[in-house]
């Protein structure tokens, strides 16, 4: 056997790194970002029936201080780009980003004057979301996605 | 009254001021230009007869393309209700064409209709049309930095703008929320 062997009292040898993200990836808090039809779907995704807290992720903060998963659900309009910018600096690192459907990824079939055509142009985004709105599991997919990258991350990168 | 009867009635006491007057489905309207604006929203707000006393949204047209059957580009169209007499009617103000953005005025209707405040300024934004006499005159829906006016029919289709600046505070930087 290894070191662990060789005290009496119980204990494991591992590094930071594998331990922070390993409690990161299983308490991410979403800010919920919904500003369409998109936003409805996500309600299915927190409710029992798909239920959200199966990966740890329920804790739902409507204050970007208090989250580290940004969820852009639905339509974002060049009214709106500044605001979501600045909801975006408020989270504190480390910080991820869900596109969710259409509308955030491309802006959707709102090819038009008034709509951002995709968020990426505004802030860094880790998890694209196909689908107008998307299922519930592909929502449940990018949040394990998010939680395959989380578990890849080096803490020290964050500072 | 029915709307046959106000346009009949607004025929004859505004008569000189009235360009044009149409029918659809049974909905009637009058066409006036922008001097005459006032005094035709006016006397329709004040006459206790037609107690037009609602302004329920003003809107904008551009006709680009309909040069054969109009002899203006844009027109500003007033929906007008009166809920004492529960009828309804509808003022189009014809702006000549050839302007461009900032030369085409209609008079604000700002001091007959409180409410036409917020109305116009969606009208100007998307339309470019200006209304002289307006306290506050500036773009509503898009944001300030925006360049062109989006509902007009020469509006570049796919034409994209610079995204919007931050904003230090949404609410104060409103004048009429200071």
């Amino acid at each position: 056997m290894g070191l662990e062997s060789r005290l009496d009292t119980p204990w494991v040898a591992t590094t930071i790194d594998s331990v922070v993200n390993w409690g990161r990836k299983y308490s991410l808090w979403p800010m919920p970002f919904g500003t369409a039809c998109c936003a409805i779907e996500f309600m299915g995704v927190v409710s029992n029936r798909y239920d959200i807290s199966r990966f740890g992720a329920e804790l739902v903060r409507f204050s970007p201080r208090q989250a580290d998963l940004l969820l852009v659900m639905g339509t974002i309009t060049q009214k709106m780009a500044p605001v979501l910018q600045q909801i975006y600096d408020q989270m504190p690192n480390p910080k991820w980003v869900i596109s969710m459907g259409a509308c955030a990824s491309s802006g959707g079939f709102y090819d038009n004057y008034s709509v951002v055509q995709g968020i990426d142009e505004l802030i860094p985004v880790d998890v694209y979301v196909a689908g107008c709105p998307p299922r519930p599991e592909n929502v449940l997919g990018a949040i394990v996605k998010i939680q395959e990258k989380v578990s890849r991350e080096k803490t020290a990168a964050w500072r | 009254m029915e709307q046959a009867e106000i346009s009949t009635r607004v025929q004859q006491q505004l008569g000189d001021h009235v360009v044009q007057a149409g029918e659809f489905q049974g909905q009637h309207w009058v066409v006036v230009e922008p001097p005459h604006l006032h005094e035709v929203l006016g006397t329709l707000k004040d006459d206790p007869d037609l107690d037009f006393n609602v302004l329920i949204d003003v809107g904008g047209v551009d006709y680009q393309g309909h040069e054969d059957d109009k002899d203006w580009r844009f027109e500003v169209v007033y929906q007008l209700l009166s809920v004492a007499h529960n009828h309804r009617f509808r003022v189009k103000c014809a702006v000549s064409s050839g302007m461009e953005a900032g030369e085409v005025a209609v008079p604000s209707v700002w001091q007959i209709w409180r409410t036409a405040n917020w109305m116009e300024r969606e009208v100007y934004d998307q339309y470019g049309i200006a209304f002289t006499g307006h306290p506050n005159l500036r773009r509503i829906l898009n944001h300030d930095d925006f360049e062109g006016h989006p509902l007009r029919k020469d509006y570049p289709i796919n034409k994209r703008q610079k995204l919007a600046r931050p904003v230090d505070n949404l609410l104060t930087d409103d004048p009429e929320w200071a």
